[in-house]
């Protein structure tokens, strides 16, 4: 066993070690096939893995394979602990990871760069398996950093793009915010336990339960509550919740295939996983509890109103990702880990085809994604459009796919919670349902239905700004009358994609969250137990379950006003903005949170500089420091240059009146 | 009073009488000629303490040398004696208080009460043939032989040095140099021409 | 008898006296020089009264040495004089300021 996760661990990186240091070698045949296998024998390893734990039951696997050091009794090692939340971890991981790879071999056939970014999206694999595979705190933080800094070369991927600079400078910025509340977490962990490993430290955590710690002022805090916020901080930075989701959405400056990959599917799910690994310490601590609860259902809601307005249809897709991990957190907030996690999983699957199918747009329109541009789309790439509408179909909840397994069981599970915050909680979900459904379809309708695109003057589009030979090789779309298919390696993962997407909802919903799967890997409190209080019997049962709950019409409500409106009287939705033009404009300045950051962290860090650096570099150190201490010299130097009056006989006289003190101490002692 | 005591206070009173001439006289001549009077009044108690070979020494080599070297500087000088003078009348009570509180300290110190005769008894004097240069010839050439040399090469810098600061070589004044002199060659001076005979016409 | 004391006495005015005479003729470097022969002497005195009362010959052996370091250093402040008022026309310490900071 050991053998076999280390093999899928390192299989990524050693191609992503000769895709990226030996790229002119290589080629770029040579890039993309080395990483494809590296990825696919991760794959094809983490499916016999996942095989083991799901269907022959294997025992848990908890081994550390090197110590790095050991500090003061703190241990500090590499190690994989495997179990069947990490089963499944590897394979959403690796599984999109091979179709984002395949994908990516349609999608940046023409761009600069190729070996290179291949090569960094093989080292996201490699260290996203690395976070999830962790049985230890310090590990898990190593390919946490590790997955923040792959992405924040993945956003800038595009370096002469001045937009995706800032973008990945956002990104980067944002999540040192999220990962000092991580580590500070950690090291909480590490100060109160004891130990970095997980089991460990679950163990000793119940003994802490009611352990109280001051961090300020007189006050005691619960250790867990603060233990468990302090970690929740970093998936908050992780997983783009409210307020730190803002770089998410600027983050879709980076190439589709890592939209997908890392921006959807994979990297910012780490923060519910993690959340849903540390079980065993959130459920001892209610405030946490209803912390997550109230910021995931907030994120769910709030974010997918600015989804209705957004006119790139990346970043329509990208705060369809902001609110489903809100879902996913609210649902580790209702302690109903296992519905986070499935849906999870289900998102993980039918987010990334909805981002492939995107980009496969985007192919199409020769990379404008303003979908002002774009309609009438199913003609011309209808594979894409049948896969698009699966994943939206998916997404909003239809009846019988994945989405709405996982996302009724969220809703139902947030119903069931008794936790401060749960009924707050339960009515934004419940409205996100419609939201979802409304800019879901507002999308599918404006892309694939309507007027035939407006298409043949893309040059103001992006590329073309920034001299993109790729762009200019473009150009001559004049002559290219009509968008066409995209290749088969972008058309095979969209499909590949969309079959899980359709049937791993009905297939999986019974045994991880009413069966068996997830038992010893997560703690959920009997009173927290939320889940348990639905009713299951089979999938086919829940589905009649569902069509008899709101979730269902509210759904369906969204896709026929989204259809009415984007089909039919398209100049409702101009009317409607222009009457409530506060709303729009609240919901276009995203609730402001990027110009009160940029007025208040980004412009008060610049004063805060300012005087820094004029009253303390140019005024102390400069001017006090070091031109003072050369003015003190300078001003100690003719005062005493009074003394040396070069006359010989003030000489003597020193003397003289020297020799007289010491003769009057002598005489006096 | 005995005359022993009766000739210390002599020469005590004159030595000090002198050295306040020294330091008060307008003329840089008298008050050499003072130090002179000075130094042999303090031969004089040096005699009394019975160190014959450096009274005398004192009164030879001090008077002879030293003291003509300063007449002889003092002379050859032409020293504005008036600017010199400026400022004496004003430092006089500054003088005055520094010196009166540095003797009475010394005399604190060094008065009677701690090297009186009492502490320190007069030594027996030495008999008729006691011979004090033979003594101090024998301590300085085999206790302090190498003190006695270095001394010797200090005296030796010391002319050096005064001969090499105060020589200079006028451009006008003509010298020999031997060194050229011994170098000159015969063909340097002597140039043998050889000319046709003058024929006769 | 003379004291030690009386010695020690006359030689401790003998030095407060040169020390008025470097106050009084500070501008005179040639009285300078003077004043400094009187304050080896008085030390001498002291040397040969401390000689005599002990009945130890190094103190005249110090004498000796002082007396030749006297001399050098007169000849020597003697020709630096004669130097200095060759190149400056005086002599006055007033005008010696190139030590001035």
């Amino acid at each position: 066993m050991d053998y076999i996760l280390l093999t899928i661990v390192l299989a990524p990186l050693a191609g992503s070690l000769i895709a990226g240091l030996f790229r002119n070698q290589v080629g770029r045949a040579g890039a993309h096939w080395t990483t494809i296998i590296g990825v696919g024998i991760s794959c094809a390893l983490s499916f016999y893995v996942f095989y083991q734990y799901a269907f022959n039951g294997a025992p848990v696997h908890n081994e550390t394979v090197y110590t790095w050091m050991v500090v003061d009794g703190l241990r500090m090692e590499i190690g994989f602990l495997v179990d069947r939340l990490t089963a499944m971890m590897m394979v959403v991981v690796t599984f999109v990871s091979l179709m984002v790879h395949i994908y990516t071999i349609g999608y940046m056939a023409h761009e600069e760069g190729y070996q290179r970014f291949f090569s960094y999206i093989a080292l996201f694999t490699f260290s996203m398996l690395m976070l999830v595979m962790s049985n230890n705190f310090l590990q898990l933080f190593f390919g946490w950093e590790a997955v923040g800094l792959v992405s924040y070369l993945l956003i800038g991927f595009y370096v002469k793009r001045e937009t995706a600079i800032f973008a990945n400078l956002k990104a980067f910025l944002v999540n040192r915010v999220g990962d000092f509340g991580f580590i500070l977490g950690i090291a909480a962990v590490a100060m109160y336990m004891g130990t970095l490993d997980y089991y460990e430290a679950f163990e000793r955590a119940p003994a802490l339960a009611n352990a109280t710690v001051v961090v300020w002022g007189d006050d005691a805090w619960s250790l867990m509550t603060l233990i468990c916020i302090l970690l929740f901080v970093g998936a908050m930075g992780k997983s783009a919740q409210v307020p730190l989701h803002v770089w998410l959405p600027d983050s879709m400056e980076g190439p589709t295939p890592i939209s997908a990959l890392i921006h959807a599917a994979t990297m910012v799910t780490a923060g519910i996983f993690m959340v849903a690994r540390m079980s065993p310490l959130y459920e001892l601590s209610e405030t946490a509890l209803s912390f997550v609860l109230i910021i995931g259902a907030t994120t769910a809601f709030f974010m997918g109103l600015i989804g209705i307005i957004q006119n790139d249809i990346k970043r329509v897709v990208a705060y369809s990702t902001l609110s489903q991990l809100g879902y996913m957190i609210a649902a580790l907030g209702a302690s109903a880990y296992a519905a986070g996690l499935f849906h999870l999983m289900t998102h993980a699957f039918f987010k990334a085809l909805l981002f492939l199918a995107a980009g496969s747009v985007i192919i199409g329109m020769h990379h404008d994604q303003d979908i002002r541009n774009m309609g009438g789309m199913r003609k011309y790439m209808p594979i894409t459009h049948w896969t698009f509408l699966i994943g939206t179909l998916a997404l909003i909840g239809f009846p019988g796919f994945a989405g709405f397994f996982s996302k009724d069981a969220i809703i139902e599970a947030v119903h069931f919670s008794r936790i401060f915050g749960s009924d707050y909680a339960y009515w934004l979900l419940l409205s996100g349902v419609f939201v979802t459904a409304l800019y879901s379809f507002r999308l599918y309708f404006i892309v694939f239905h309507g007027k035939g695109p407006r298409h043949f003057e893309p040059h103001h589009d992006v590329h073309d700004e920034n001299g993109d030979a790729e762009a200019q090789e473009h150009h001559p779309v004049h002559d290219e009358p009509k968008p066409h298919e995209s290749p088969w390696v972008v058309t095979v993962p969209l499909v590949l994609l969309a079959i899980p997407s359709v049937v791993i909802g009905y297939l999986a919903i019974g045994p991880m969250l009413f069966g068996e799967y997830f038992d010893g890997t997560l703690t959920v409190a009997p009173i927290h137990a939320t889940l348990s209080e639905i009713d299951f019997h089979g999938a086919a049962g829940f589905i009649l379950h569902g069509l008899s709950g709101p979730a269902v019409y509210l759904a369906a409500a969204g896709a026929l006003v989204a259809w009415f409106v984007y089909t039919r009287k398209p100049n409702i939705a101009t009317d409607l903005a222009r009457r409530f033009s506060w709303i729009y404009r609240v919901l276009d300045s995203k609730y402001g949170f990027d110009s009160f950051n940029q007025w208040f962290f980004a412009g008060g860090a610049r004063q805060l500089g300012k005087v820094l650096w004029q009253a303390g570099d140019r005024a102390f150190i400069d001017g006090a420091v070091v031109n003072g201490s050369a003015r003190s010299v300078a001003w100690l130097a003719s005062v005493t240059r009074y003394l040396q009056t070069g006359y010989l006989y003030h000489y003597a006289f020193a003397i003289i009146l020297g020799l007289l003190g010491l003769l009057s101490w002598f005489v006096i002692r | 009073m005995s005359f022993e005591k009766f000739l210390f206070y002599l020469f005590a009173v004159l030595l000090l009488g002198a050295a306040v001439m020294v330091i008060t006289r307008r003329n840089p001549v008298h008050s050499v000629l003072f130090l002179v009077l000075a130094f042999f009044n303090a031969a004089g108690l040096w005699m009394l303490a019975e160190a014959e070979f450096l009274a005398i020494a004192l009164v030879l080599v001090y008077v002879g040398a030293v003291m003509v070297l300063f007449l002889f500087v003092v002379m050859m000088l032409d020293i504005n004696v008036a600017e010199l003078r400026a400022g004496f009348v004003r430092s006089a009570p500054v003088a005055l208080v520094v010196a009166v509180i540095m003797a009475a300290e010394l005399v604190v110190v060094l008065g009677p009460a701690r090297f009186g005769l009492d502490s320190y008894a007069a030594p027996d004097r030495h008999p008729a043939d006691y011979n004090n240069t033979a003594e101090l010839g024998l301590a300085l050439f085999t206790q302090h032989i190498y003190a006695f040399e270095i001394a010797a090469v200090i005296l030796l810098v010391g002319i050096v040095a005064a001969i090499s600061l105060t020589l200079r070589r006028r451009p006008e004044t003509k010298y020999l140099d031997p060194a050229s002199q011994v170098g000159v060659k015969a063909k340097d001076r002597l140039k043998i021409v050889k000319m046709d005979p003058e024929e006769n016409a | 008898m003379i004291a030690l004391s009386d010695y020690l006495i006359v030689a401790a005015i003998l030095f407060s006296i040169s020390v008025a005479g470097i106050f009084l003729n500070r501008k005179n470097v040639l009285l300078l020089l003077m004043c400094v022969e009187l304050m080896l002497l008085a030390v001498n005195i002291n040397f040969i009264a401390f000689s005599h009362f002990l009945s130890d010959v190094n103190g005249q052996i110090f004498v000796f040495f002082i007396l030749t370091v006297a001399a050098a250093e007169a000849a020597i402040g003697l020709a630096i004089l004669v130097v200095l008022f060759r190149t400056r026309r005086t002599i006055n310490v007033a005008d010696l300021d190139a030590l001035k900071g």
